[in-house]
């Protein structure tokens, strides 16, 4: 059965708890929303975002204390560019939420999350080491998995199939 | 471009009386590719640091550019002991972006190939992680019982490891004659098998002294460093994706889901072992509940047509040579669909750009994640202690390096 459109109108999604939460927190934080596909993603101002994902955690019914997953999508050559998506979690209530940060090309950082979660450490690095995002306040963002000596971030997609030569 | 010389990365000693140990990559006890920088103080671990990436061979990257249906064999050499759970993550995460629904049958089959696939996977955790503390033996019984399940898979797929054998829509085809007669013979003789493992190891002094009470991890400390699956029940979440966010239909058995509160290496072992036994129930459950019907959800544009038909009906015909050589679009937008794999939550983040080919696949891989809570769990302790906490968080190297 296909799904309905996505809804991305922030008025029609305002009954979401998760949003409810974040609007009464700092509505000039929230960038958009989209539910598709019984997902919620929210997108966030970039300066905010360690904030958000405090109130996020620290607001007892909603309860995220998780962060699942940290990773990134490149738009190129749209812009803002980079997309860096985080999947949380929530161990009481055992229900999902996206947030999104947009980033542009020739700025590429946000605030890490390491402060928060210490397991956002590797999965920072990791989005440095294929996309070159700057995470300010990582304690060890070098690259993970590739050589130290690498040239480009290969899952940009402008960086050409063969590495540069 | 400037000169640089790849260099594996050194960790400096903080301290003038601290030395620098280095362990791996070519170390049998850090299950592959892993390479730890200890830094020491006589015998007792001052700081880990673990360094990754020696197995990376950016299947992300190869994703983007197959169609959907050539990334499931990518998917099984990701976590080469759990083949199954990666094939179901990502057929579940694009079966999701299409909106499409599975027959009974092939998810049920799916439930019970799932749940061999983690008996499959905790029996070499459990042999390894046995031989790594110095119980010989284990290791023999464990990979006979294996031996079991990966001919039941070859069976069914044809393929003892990278089996490949789930596809968006359903499964590849129905499984072959008497194999479900096969599968019923072996669960029923496993819980004896549990006891055998469980008689050389459970009650065993030298092997419980080695464990309990060692790399300990708090329930706070494991969920802010990413812990997942078995690691973080054995210290007291209690969370599991089957049960929790039902998925393939697993709300339809009835199983119980471990947790210990001990938080240590001897805790790990007996969520794994007790989650042995509750596999073993939930394959029973699903030979005894079997649905019948097909094993391909009805979408020809999506599902490939049976091979009878394409003999005799032109339509199929036109749909095999147009899924196989243009692929198949799907819809935009994006979808993250997580499973309880053996090790934790794998999660598969897929986005879509409306064409045959994924825009973007991320795996959220357990042992990824998993493994930045050794740093915790050994820090402080004996240098001996740091091969049981490696073992019991029972990482496998391709899926941390992707």
């Amino acid at each position: 059965m296909p799904w309905p459109p996505a809804i991305t109108d922030i008025e029609v999604l305002k009954h979401k708890p998760e949003l409810v939460a974040l609007l009464a927190w700092k509505s000039a934080a929230i960038d958009g929303a989209k539910f598709d596909r019984n997902e919620l993603t929210v997108y966030v101002e970039r300066t905010c975002l360690r904030d958000a994902c405090l109130a996020l955690k620290n607001n007892s019914q909603l309860n995220y204390n998780a962060l699942m997953d940290v990773t990134c999508v490149d738009w190129y050559p749209n812009n803002p560019r980079f997309e860096v998506v985080y999947h949380l979690f929530s161990t009481s209530t055992k229900k999902r939420l996206r947030l999104k940060v947009r980033l542009t090309d020739d700025d590429p950082q946000v605030d890490s999350l390491v402060p928060i979660w210490p397991g956002a450490n590797f999965f920072e690095r990791e989005v440095f080491d294929l996309f070159g995002i700057r995470f300010n306040g990582h304690p060890d963002l070098k690259r993970i998995m590739l050589p130290e000596g690498w040239n480009g971030h290969p899952l940009r997609k402008d960086y050409p199939v063969e590495g540069y030569r | 471009m400037p000169e640089t010389i790849a260099r594996p990365p050194v960790l400096d000693s903080t301290e003038d009386h601290t030395m620098i140990l280095n362990m791996g990559p070519q170390h049998p006890s850090t299950h592959g590719v892993l390479r730890l920088m200890l830094e020491i103080d006589g015998e007792t671990i001052v700081r880990i640091l673990p360094d990754i990436g020696y197995l990376h061979t950016g299947i992300e990257k190869t994703c983007e550019a197959k169609f959907y249906q050539q990334v499931v064999p990518m998917t099984d050499r990701i976590d080469y002991l759990c083949p199954m759970t990666n094939n179901l993550a990502y057929c579940l995460a694009v079966e999701k972006l299409l909106g499409m629904e599975i027959p009974p049958r092939a998810q049920w089959i799916r439930v019970m190939l799932n749940e061999l696939t983690r008996i499959n996977s905790h029996l070499v955790w459990l042999g390894t992680h046995a031989m790594d503390i110095g119980a010989m033996s284990v290791f023999l019984y464990c990979f006979r019982e294996r031996e079991d399940v990966l001919r039941l898979f070859e069976a069914v797929s044809g393929q003892r490891m990278m089996t490949s054998y789930f596809r968006i829509g359903g499964l590849a085809l129905e499984p072959p004659l008497g194999f479900f007669d096969r599968v019923k013979k072996f669960i029923d003789r496993f819980p004896g098998n549990i006891d055998e493992y469980e008689g050389l190891l459970t009650g065993n002094p030298i092997f419980v002294n080695r464990i309990k009470g060692v790399g300990h991890i708090s329930a706070e400390d494991c969920l802010a460093l990413g812990g997942t699956g078995p690691t973080l029940r054995a210290s007291g979440v209690d969370v599991d994706l089957r049960r929790d966010n039902p998925y393939s239909g697993y709300e339809n058995f009835k199983f119980k889901v471990p947790v210990s509160n001990d938080g240590d290496v001897w805790a790990r072992y007996v969520v794994r072992v007790q989650e042995l036994r509750e596999s073993q129930k939930i394959v029973v459950q699903a030979l005894e509940g079997l649905p019948e019907g097909r094993v391909k959800a009805d979408a020809p544009k999506v599902v490939l047509p049976d091979r009878e038909k394409m003999k005799t009906e032109m339509e199929a015909l036109i749909y095999h040579f147009k899924i196989v050589t243009e692929g198949f679009t799907v819809p935009e937008g994006e979808v993250y669909s997580p499973v309880e794999s053996p090790r934790g939550e794998m999660g598969y983040y897929i986005v879509s750009d409306g064409t045959a080919k994924p825009y973007r696949v991320h795996m959220r891989s357990p042992s990824f994640a998993n493994l930045q809570t050794l740093a915790k769990m050994c820090e402080g302790r004996l240098i001996a202690d740091v091969v049981a906490a490696i073992g019991s968080i029972d990482i496998v190297l391709g899926d941390v390096d992707r």
